[in-house]
């Protein structure tokens, strides 16, 4: 029975250790805000951080989370560059569906959080894997370069 | 709710009634089709069983929707709810519709909440689409006057309580940001304070709208009012509805369409740990877990085996093969003006084209679901979708239930672009839960969203024209073949063999041409069929800016020169086409870039009542691969309500058109779609996305539609480009990259 952390919390779960973390967190741990939209990495709806690292959670199995630090959208504000990446994205107004966009944030504070100041090419390595359908894009590298202008961003 | 003590509206149309709102405030029943537009035929007459299947013709068969249809309702403590009667999907209808209300009604936009209107298609009815449906660019459109009468009636009422109130003459009193102020005597009350006054007085007789010169809140950016919600885990679509004890299903139907359940490995299925049920219906199978993943490992444990009927041998060679040949017989005609065929036989220079353009899936980011409650003696649907009451209609057929027995709980759209327009994927869910007992969540996997999506017909388009001695076309031949999908969805529509949306955008050009055909030849084969953003014009845009190109090169003349010359009766495409050159420095030289072909393209269009020329700067490798660097769109869609919402949908709708025009193709092969998932159905990815200007035309005229007009005009802009750069002209979507490899 795998425990996990999840937002600072501790918590076992009756789940197999193949199990993706996706779907511990959707349909067990009851956070939607982490979305599905492969399920095999190639979109970046599911994206967490994992000791602050960006993974996708629809192909990270339990197993490999254990003893790490999950954090997921609904806690990512908590984070002083996680919330400024929600300022940025609601400044620029990002959004449209919207269902992109958890994952979005998490891989845009993943990188604003190692590379405070991101070049364009920077951005277009960190922000490639998660797919926008709505087309957001040009909003997205807006909103970014605001969050690394904003002060308090570690350097 | 319940409106008490109406007093409706005596003059032409009950369009108002005021009232006083249950548990206090104000009541404001209006509707939607205004005072002044005539209201369609009533909504007794249910939706055809071909529109959304046999399902859902047991739509509504209460008394047609006598006004009021919408609702606005103010409370004690002045804040006002609206209950809306559109889904937001992206194109931010959340934020622009109560603009219009708080316009007219003087309060901040703070102050108004939505609360998303039931499925009742005799109450929510669009008045450009006469059903409850969010679409085809309407929103705004439809909702322009009535919201804002709707607004100026409640303020009117307000001031009339206060003037009451203070024994004053109304028209001493001002009305804003939420409260009527005496300026004589410095009085002041808040709305809240006056609406069970308000509740008690008569329905204006007249509304006097604001001049646009007055607007305080429309035309001006406002902030997404979603924003905050969709960028913290907050915002709930349909896939993240969770209820106690909720099965979880993931569904595999048919491969090939027809096909039949042959084998299913029903006890493995069972043995995988956390599986609860299988399900099947014909052509589909579901595996119900306690999560996901269950399901999913239960469904490849099941794995099912199909009997594949007739369409096993179905590919897309044949498929294109038979279109081809239907397309060189005569069409239905939609268009004829003067006499096009003659003309063609005349002297001077001719040319022949055929462009095809592929199937499409919709692909919207959050895969199609839905949760279904089904009992004996009601259904509670969870689920995004752009139709809620063809959604409850379809689930009243398929289960006996009377209508209002099935609620529909709609959700925010993880992207619509058409496919939620159809309820394919709620009857299945539906089906799937009449053999079980309890909540379930039906969630399709990429793969199968891909693969048994409704498609964007493929299109063949046979062109012909003749240029006179200045090289500006005579005649005009214009022959669309394809899957109707209007004969399906809306068949009142379909007008002497002509489906309205196969030829819109290629029927009435605004370029003046004397003599012009246009031709529509209807040609089904076994794929399913839906709208796909940007309809009609999505396809013919692309067809006719091509061609107006070949005849442009033929006549050796610039091709935005050319435009111009044949938008002189069309002062508003004129301006967006000047606007357009004048924003892109069209005409100056491109800077070079080592090892690539760069090219320049216009495109210009009028669709959805919105004007629009687009120029697109592309690249082209020595190994063929098309990038887009920039593109500069210059938009004239009316009275704009709030311009950020504008230039975001402009900026998503090229995205959309330039995904489909550099990658996009669904293809068949024994009877199955070859693609799958976003490896080979390929999504444009934010490094590969264009930088997007995007210039609106200042303008006061009606407002047009915003959400798809984007998505049509990209296509040619960049094909004419790639030409521009190549010489190689692109008559197939998508752009086949390879073929422009430098020789
Ligand atoms: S759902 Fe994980 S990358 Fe797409
Ligand atoms: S906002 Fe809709 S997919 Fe990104």
């Amino acid at each position: 029975m795998p425990s996990l952390t999840i937002n600072g919390s501790a918590t076992n779960f009756d789940v197999p250790d193949d199990m993706p973390l996706l779907w511990v967190l959707r349909d067990v741990a009851g956070l939607t805000g982490t979305k599905f939209g492969c399920g095999v990495s190639l979109c970046g709806a599911c994206t967490i951080h994992l000791d602050g690292e960006a993974v996708r959670s629809c192909v990270t199995p339990v197993s490999s989370a254990v003893g790490k630090k999950i954090v997921t959208i609904e806690a990512v504000g908590l984070d002083p560059v996680g919330a400024r990446v929600q300022d940025a994205w609601r400044q620029v107004d990002v959004v449209q569906c919207g269902y992109c966009q958890s994952g979005q944030v998490m891989s845009a504070t993943a990188l604003l959080t190692k590379t405070p100041k991101p070049s364009d090419a920077d951005i277009d390595t960190a922000m490639a894997g998660n797919i926008c359908r709505c087309g957001t894009y040009n909003r997205i590298r807006a909103a970014i370069k605001i969050a690394a202008a904003t002060p308090g961003t570690p350097s | 709710m319940r409106l008490a003590d109406t007093t409706p509206l005596t003059s032409r149309r009950r369009f108002l009634q005021v009232g006083a709102a249950t548990g206090g405030g104000l009541l404001i029943g209006f509707s939607l089709f205004g005072c002044e537009q005539k209201k369609p035929a009533d909504r007794k007459t249910p939706p055809s069983e071909k529109a959304v299947g046999a399902a859902a013709t047991a739509e509504t068969n209460r008394a047609p929707g006598l006004a009021p249809n919408a609702f606005i309702r103010i409370d004690r403590d002045g804040l006002v709810t609206l209950i809306m009667h559109k889904v937001e999907m992206g194109q931010g209808t959340f934020t622009s519709m109560p603009m219009l209300l708080a316009e007219e009604l003087g309060v901040d936009l703070a102050k108004v909440r939505l609360e998303q209107a039931p499925a009742d298609n005799n109450l929510y009815s669009d008045p450009m689409l006469g059903g409850q449906v969010t679409g085809g660019s309407t929103s705004v459109r439809g909702a322009w006057k009535p919201l804002r009468e709707a607004g100026a009636a409640a303020r009117s009422v307000l001031v009339s309580a206060a003037a009451q109130t203070w024994q004053v003459d109304a028209s001493t009193l001002t009305a804003a940001n939420g409260a009527v102020t005496h300026a004589a005597t410095g009085r002041t009350l808040g709305y809240g304070e006056l609406v069970d006054a308000a509740a008690k007085l008569p329905a204006p007789k007249n509304v006097k709208l604001k001049d646009a010169a007055a607007f305080t809140l429309i035309g001006k950016a406002h902030k997404r009012l979603d924003s905050p919600d969709k960028t913290n885990g907050k915002a709930l679509f349909g896939i993240d509805a969770r209820l106690p004890n909720m099965g979880i299903a993931t569904v595999a139907a048919s491969p090939v369409a027809g096909g039949k359940l042959a084998s299913a490995d029903e006890a493995k299925a069972m043995a995988v740990k956390g599986v609860r049920q299988v399900l099947k219906i014909d052509g589909a199978v579901a595996v119900v877990a306690d999560h996901m993943w269950a399901a999913k490992q239960g469904l490849a444990a099941l794995a099912p085996t199909w009997d594949d009927g007739p369409n096993k041998a179905m590919a897309s060679g044949a498929l294109v093969a038979d279109m081809m040949a239907a397309s060189k017989k005569p069409g239905a005609v939609a268009q004829n003006k003067g006499d096009a065929i003659k003309s063609l036989g005349q002297a001077g220079r001719k040319l022949d084209a055929v462009y095809e353009l592929p199937y499409l899936a919709h692909a919207t980011m959050e895969p199609m679901n839905c949760t279904v409650d089904l009992r004996a003696d009601g259904c509670d649907l969870w689920v995004g979708t752009q139709v809620p009451s063809l959604a409850q209609g379809a689930t009243a057929k398929l289960t006996g239930l009377p209508l209002e027995k099935v609620k529909v709980h709609n959700f925010y759209l993880g992207g619509g672009f058409g496919r939620r327009l159809e309820v394919d994927y709620v009857t299945q869910a539906v089906s799937f839960a009449k053999l079980m007992k309890g909540p379930v969540k039906f969630i399709w996997t990429r793969e199968e969203d891909i693969q048994h999506d409704m498609y964007r017909p493929y299109y063949v388009d046979r062109l012909s024209a003749r240029l006179d001695a200045k090289g500006m076309p005579a005649a005009w031949f214009h022959r669309v073949t394809g899957s109707s999908i209007m004969a399906r969805f809306a068949p009142a529509a379909m007008k002497d063999g002509v489906d309205p949306d196969a030829v819109e955008g290629a029927r009435e050009l605004q370029y003046t041409i004397p003599d012009m055909r246009v031709e529509y030849v209807r040609h089904e084969s076994p794929v399913a069929t839906a709208f796909w953003r940007g309809v009609g014009p999505t396809h013919n845009v692309f067809v006719v800016e091509s061609f107006v190109d070949e005849l442009a090169f033929a006549a050796r003349q610039d091709p935005l020169a050319y435009r111009r010359q044949l938008s002189a009766k069309s002062p508003r495409l004129l301006r967006v086409l000047n606007l357009a050159a004048e924003k892109s420095g069209w005409g100056q030289p491109l800077k070079p870039i080592a090892g690539r072909r760069v090219g320049r393209g216009v495109s210009a269009q009028f669709a959805f009542g919105s004007f629009m020329a687009q120029v697109a700067e592309v690249s082209v490798g020595a190994d063929g691969e098309v990038r887009v660097h920039r593109v500069v769109c210059a938009l004239d869609c009316g009275q704009v309500v709030n311009p950020d919402t504008v230039v975001a949908q402009m900026e998503g709708g090229i995205v959309f058109g330039l995904t489909a025009a550099l990658w996009g193709q669904v293809t068949f092969d024994k009877g199955r779609v070859q693609q799958s998932n976003f490896g080979d159905y390929r999504m444009m990815r934010i490094n590969e996305a264009p930088k997007v200007e995007v210039h609106i035309v200042a303008s006061t005229d009606e407002p047009g539609g915003i959400g798809e007009p984007g998505t049509a005009a990209i296509s040619p802009a960049v094909t004419n480009a790639v030409f521009a750069a190549t010489g190689k002209r692109i008559r197939k979507l998508p752009i086949d990259q390879a073929a422009l490899k430098k020789a």
